[in-house]
């Protein structure tokens, strides 16, 4: 069985361990939480050589801090945090700003969960605002073993390519199974902002996913 | 309809208000219009339907595994650490 950081007994148990050395408690640390903090890092800066090295200095600051670590958040928490510290520091120096406006206010114009096309107009006599082409049926396909499969490819690839803040937002609550408290508590976002880029990501790899169960049925 | 009577939800306002039913953070008058619309609209319950099976699928995509190379560099650092501590 793999050990995960989530389900040892205690974390306290993990801090000590942590403190007097214990080779194993560390690995446990990193295999639980580097791709997660790998992911983060990216959403701040520009290359993925640097994001390496901020989690690798977030590694450093967590040996060096563990002995100071009060308890007064979730170890996760606080490890997370340093490396937004960090990768926030990272990304001023290589001036992109633009990531952070992204994350600070979501709310620029952007694409609509739905082309609106798809929608009968306002000034429609019975029905305004309703489907004109209605989502075609997934049916059993989307969790179709063979089908499922080809369309979790589908689906990373363009995780991948939505835009930084919806793509790290989405990763950490979909694929990670995070809460929304703590995504909001990590990244510094407002909760009306962590939902605005949950919403927009989800609604646009849905989109993708129709298409593709529509050429694929 | 006075108006009292809560508004219609339309199809295009459900599909952007969708993350909120999801999440639990809709108004309730609001959550109640979500409800009462899908449950006239076949075309809404395949969208929930769908946003619901995206967020499964998504949860089975693995999250990547760490190259041997990091973890060797890491545990190199944590030696280094350990050895620093027990010198102190």
């Amino acid at each position: 069985m793999v050990l995960t950081a989530e389900t040892r007994s205690s974390e306290a148990d993990l801090i000590d361990r942590l403190r007097s050395g214990d080779e194993a408690a560390f690995v446990c640390l990193v295999n639980t939480y580097n791709a997660p903090l790998k992911r983060l890092a990216l959403a701040f800066v520009s290359t993925d050589a640097v994001a390496e090295e901020v989690v690798q200095e977030t590694w450093l600051a967590v040996l060096t801090g563990i002995t100071r670590f009060e308890g007064r958040s979730s170890v996760k928490t606080w490890i997370f945090k340093i490396l937004t510290n960090r990768a926030k520091t990272r990304a001023v120096r290589e001036r992109r700003t633009i990531n952070f406006s992204e994350l600070e206010d979501p709310m620029e114009p952007d694409q609509p969960a739905v082309d609106p096309a798809r929608f009968l107009p306002a000034a429609h006599p019975t029905h305004p605002g309703h489907w004109a082409s209605p989502p075609g049926i997934w049916s059993a396909s989307a969790e179709d073993a063979v089908l499922g499969r080809e369309a979790i490819g589908v689906l990373q690839r363009e995780l991948d390519r939505l835009p930084r803040a919806q793509r790290v937002v989405v990763t950490l609550r979909d694929v990670h199974g995070w809460p929304a408290a703590e995504v909001c508590d990590v990244l510094g976002l407002s909760e009306a902002n962590q939902r605005v880029l949950l919403h927009r990501g989800r609604s646009r790899l849905r989109g993708v996913l129709e298409s593709y169960f529509a050429e694929n049925a | 309809m006075n108006d009292d009577t809560p508004r219609e939800m339309a199809c295009q306002e459900l599909v952007d208000v969708i993350t909120g039913y999801l999440e639990g953070t809709l108004p309730d008058a609001d959550r109640a219009r979500f409800d009462a619309h899908l449950a006239t609209c076949p075309a809404c319950q395949e969208y929930l339907k769908q946003m619901r099976a995206l967020v499964r699928l998504t949860g089975k995509l693995s999250p990547r595994s760490l190259e041997p190379a990091t973890v060797d560099s890491l545990l190199g650092a944590f030696r280094r650490w350990r050895d620093s501590q027990t010198r102190l």
